[in-house]
């Protein structure tokens, strides 16, 4: 189709974009190029790195709680699954009255964003481990936030990664809509296409996409890094599915 | 032809000395009950905008799962094809898929089908390989053929899985589908953009958003009740 | 856990059937304006549809703002009377896409602001724009003709940009500058926010024009809200535009754009030149009597009824013909 070869065609022109200076369209001033793709991307990252570890914060804690006591399971998952759907542009709007614009606004609307996935898969993580595994650490003369500690939070690794990656990709992705609050992040060139133009917005969706892969990646490393060895070890039969880094050895995980 | 004069014609209301809860964009409950109407026809929009990239989707990506259930090295390949997807920011295809798919629903819904395929994706995939073994022994020994022992033993098990994938791809698709407007799509999304600031427009289009969410949530869930009973029992 | 579940399914079934009353129960009113519908309307502007005209389907289009939709609403509503078939699509989004909405044929016409076509599409600068309307619509008008669209006559309101701030801040923060000339020479000058849509930012009729014509840069605060940022200090000024309802609320004041920085912004709907064909002269003459009576205070009263007495657009544009007298 006629327009499907001129959108490849922009594709080159998108790459462009991103490493070269350009005339916006309307004329007059100077878009794009590494400089402002830099920044733009840093205070992208910014933002969501931010969101990311301050949701860790909260939701890790409440999940290990929760899990351990065996408690509220329906409000987590409830909370979870609703909370998924509320729009991000809502809260956006919704903390302007009380925030006002900037950094603080986009970044409190992504930590909501980002807790769902990690404290659901907490939760869950804790709870699937095999109580015998809990009994035996009982009886080896544990107390309970020794427990958590030793033995819940090591096994639940894999789990709470799986989480933490899924609201990486959702933060990273929704940080995008910063432009609304005055927060100038990679979704400028993608809402203001009028002046940075399709190759514009195309490029700097391309940023996004990459940075997001890296990050899924990332944290992926990081997750062998904490996994401990015994563990790892124990993983590999089923290395097939290890690839995809999900709940493998439970039915209801990923409610 | 000539006119009269017009202003003499268009009423011009007297608002220099109002005050009020709507004049000053707040949450007014009187303003929503007369007005909930407009809601409505966006409501069922979002309801189309998020049903039907659930199906689609879950048609594509359950097939993609049954093609890479017994064959695992197209596990890989479509998890990043269908993950790279994902990263897409949502904001961007929008705007992005607009030279191929045009302005209106077509470009929402493809963008919108897209996100949900890794989700389904993943969990039918992991559904059906978290069935026992046990399980497929005894299929096998009671002489099942793969096909049977799939839609007969391995599927049914796997259904809670697979389920729980669909409510979450539906939930995120009703947040997602507020951005629609940005495609033309419609939807609450819409009613939201056309005045953001005041408060019980938020409320109202957030709201029903959330509702949407609740209700397609619980109508999944009691359908998991319905089909997994069997399991209940047998715990 | 089935008992909390129950309840929760019994809430929202209730609430499901509250929703489903509200919407099947209330009518579709009719929000007409305030007072009697247009006393002393002459009958003779009233359009008459044609029949042969039912043939013909015109899609209409508009960007996506108040003013756009109630335009958008009013030329459709009126060509609708005339008997054409009418397809809305309003709400395109910004003037980028519409423009590509109305040269590939997606809509075959919608309203756009002088200024921003000259600007905007074909390339001529901000500077360069003749200051004059009529000469700016004409120079859009032959540019567009090179594109096989017809830019209809202008209408006489145009919808510029102000900049606007409160009373009280002008007092107390710009020292009670009257025009920007003066608040460029302010000592705090440069510490001085305004607000404006994302876009302004790289706007040479915008915020780039403050910088290049009046010397003066502003702290920029890019804001989904006109008034809003103003009213709750996001920003002490604010670009607004001219026929904002809520200029006529008194509360706000204006600091006048002395040096000329702004070009005209008249109304023009442009039609494809396949589309005008088959609309005819009676129809070509239906949009110009339709916008005649549309000056700024008229426009600035039916803003005011979707801003401030959040009315929908379509009833609003359907109470200005009847107010007038073209439809009943």
């Amino acid at each position: 189709m006629n327009t499907t070869l001129a959108f490849l065609g922009q594709f080159g022109g998108a790459i462009e974009f991103i490493f070269e200076e350009r005339e916006s369209v309307g004329g007059g001033v100077q878009v794009g190029g590494l400089g402002e793709i830099g920044e733009l991307t840093a205070t992208h990252l910014l933002v969501s790195a931010v969101a990311v570890v301050v949701a860790c914060a909260i939701s890790i804690p409440i999940g290990l709680y929760l899990g351990h006591k065996g408690r509220g399971e329906f409000a987590a998952i409830s909370v979870s699954n609703v909370g998924r759907a509320v729009p991000a542009i809502v809260l956006l709007f919704f903390f302007i009255a009380f925030v006002g614009n900037g950094f603080t606004n986009v970044c409190i609307v992504l930590i909501l964003l980002a807790i769902p996935p990690i404290l659901t898969n907490t939760y869950v993580g804790v709870r699937q481990v095999q109580p015998d595994i809990v009994d035996a650490a009982r009886g080896m003369g544990m107390t309970g936030p020794q427990i958590v500690r030793r033995v819940r939070l090591p096994l639940a690794m894999p789990t709470i990664f799986a989480g933490i990656r899924t609201s990486a990709v959702s933060v990273l992705a929704t940080a995008t809509i910063g432009t609304f609050a005055n927060l100038q992040t990679l979704g400028e060139p993608i809402l203001v296409p009028q002046q940075y133009g399709f190759e514009g917005a195309l490029g700097a969706a391309i940023v996004v996409a990459l940075i997001t892969v890296a990050a899924d990646a990332g944290i992926g490393l990081m997750q062998r890094a904490v996994t401990p060895k015994g563990i790892k070890l124990a993983e590999e039969p089923q290395f097939k599915q290890k690839r995809l880094s999900l709940p493998t050895r439970r039915r209801e995980a990923s409610t | 032809m000539t006119f009269e004069p017009l202003i003499a014609q268009l009423q011009t209301r007297d608002r220099s000395e109002e005050s009020g809860c709507v004049v000053d964009d707040g949450l007014c409950p009187d303003w929503i009950v007369d007005n909930f109407d407009r809601y409505v026809d966006p409501f069922w929009q979002h309801v189309f905008l998020t049903v039907t990239p659930v199906l689609i989707g879950f048609v594509i990506a359950f097939s993609l799962a049954l093609l890479a259930h017994r064959r695992s090295w197209l596990v890989g390949p479509i998890a990043s094809v269908t993950g790279t997807l994902y990263t897409i920011p949502s904001v961007a295809f929008f705007f992005l898929l607009q030279p191929i798919t045009g302005l209106g629903n077509t470009t929402a819904i493809v963008a919108l089908v897209c996100y949900t395929l890794l989700i389904i994706f993943r969990n039918v995939i992991t559904g059906l390989a978290a069935v026992p073994e046990e399980a497929k022994d005894a299929a096998r020994g009671m002489g099942l053929t793969d096909r049977q022992m799939l839609w007969r033993v391995e599927l049914p098990l796997a259904l809670p899985e697979i389920l729980a994938g669909v409510r979450i791809a539906t939930t995120t698709t009703v947040g997602l589908a507020a951005l629609a407007f940005l495609a033309g799509g419609g939807g609450l999304g819409q009613e939201l953009d056309q005045d953001p600031f005041f408060k019980s427009n938020v409320v109202v289009a957030g709201g029903l958003c959330i509702l949407l969410a609740a209700l397609l949530d619980l109508i999944i869930l009691t359908i998991q009740r319905f089909t997994t009973g069997w399991q209940r029992a047998a715990a | 856990m089935t008992r909390s579940l129950r309840l929760i399914l019994s809430a929202l079934a209730a609430l499901a059937l509250a929703f489903g009353a509200v919407a099947c129960g209330s009518d579709d009113e009719d929000e007409g304006g305030g007072g009697g519908g247009g006393g002393g309307a002459s009958s003779g502007n009233l359009i008459e549809s044609d029949p042969a005209n039912a043939k013909t389907s015109i899609t209409v289009g508009s960007k996506n703002f108040d003013e756009q939709y109630i335009l958008g609403e009013i030329y459709a509503q009126a060509l609708e009377a005339a008997g054409f078939k009418v397809d809305k699509k309003l709400n395109l989004g910004s003037e980028q896409i519409a423009y590509k909405a109305l040269q590939s044929g997606q809509v075959d016409a919608y309203p756009e602001y002088t200024g921003t076509s000259l600007t905007s599409f074909f390339d001529v600068k901000t500077d360069d724009v003749p200051k004059d309307p009529d000469a700016a619509y004409e120079l859009a008008k032959k540019e567009y003709a090179a594109k096989d669209i017809t830019a209809l006559p202008r209408t006489s309101f145009e919808n510029t940009y102000r900049i606007a701030t409160t009373k009280e801040k002008q007092e107390s923060l710009l020292k009670g500058a009257k025009t920007v000339s003066e608040v460029a020479e302010l000592p705090n000058a440069s510490d001085i926010s305004i607000a404006g849509f994302p876009e302004c930012r790289q706007r040479t009729d915008c915020l780039l024009g403050l910088k290049a014509l009046y010397k003066w840069t502003p702290k920029f605060v890019a804001d989904e809200g006109k008034y809003d940022p103003i009213d709750k200090d996001r920003a002490d000024l604010g670009f607004v535009f001219s026929t904002d309802g809520e200029l006529t609320l008194g509360k706000y004041a204006i600091v006048e754009d002395d040096k000329n920085l702004f070009p005209p912004y008249n109304i023009s709907f442009g039609v494809r030149n396949d589309t005008l064909q088959k609309m005819g002269d009676a129809g070509q003459q239906v949009i110009i009597d339709v916008q005649e009576p549309l000056t700024e205070a008229a426009m600035q009263e039916l803003n005011s009824r979707v801003s401030l007495d959040k009315e929908e657009p379509e009833a609003v544009a359907k109470a200005y013909l009847q107010e007038e007298g073209f439809i009943e």
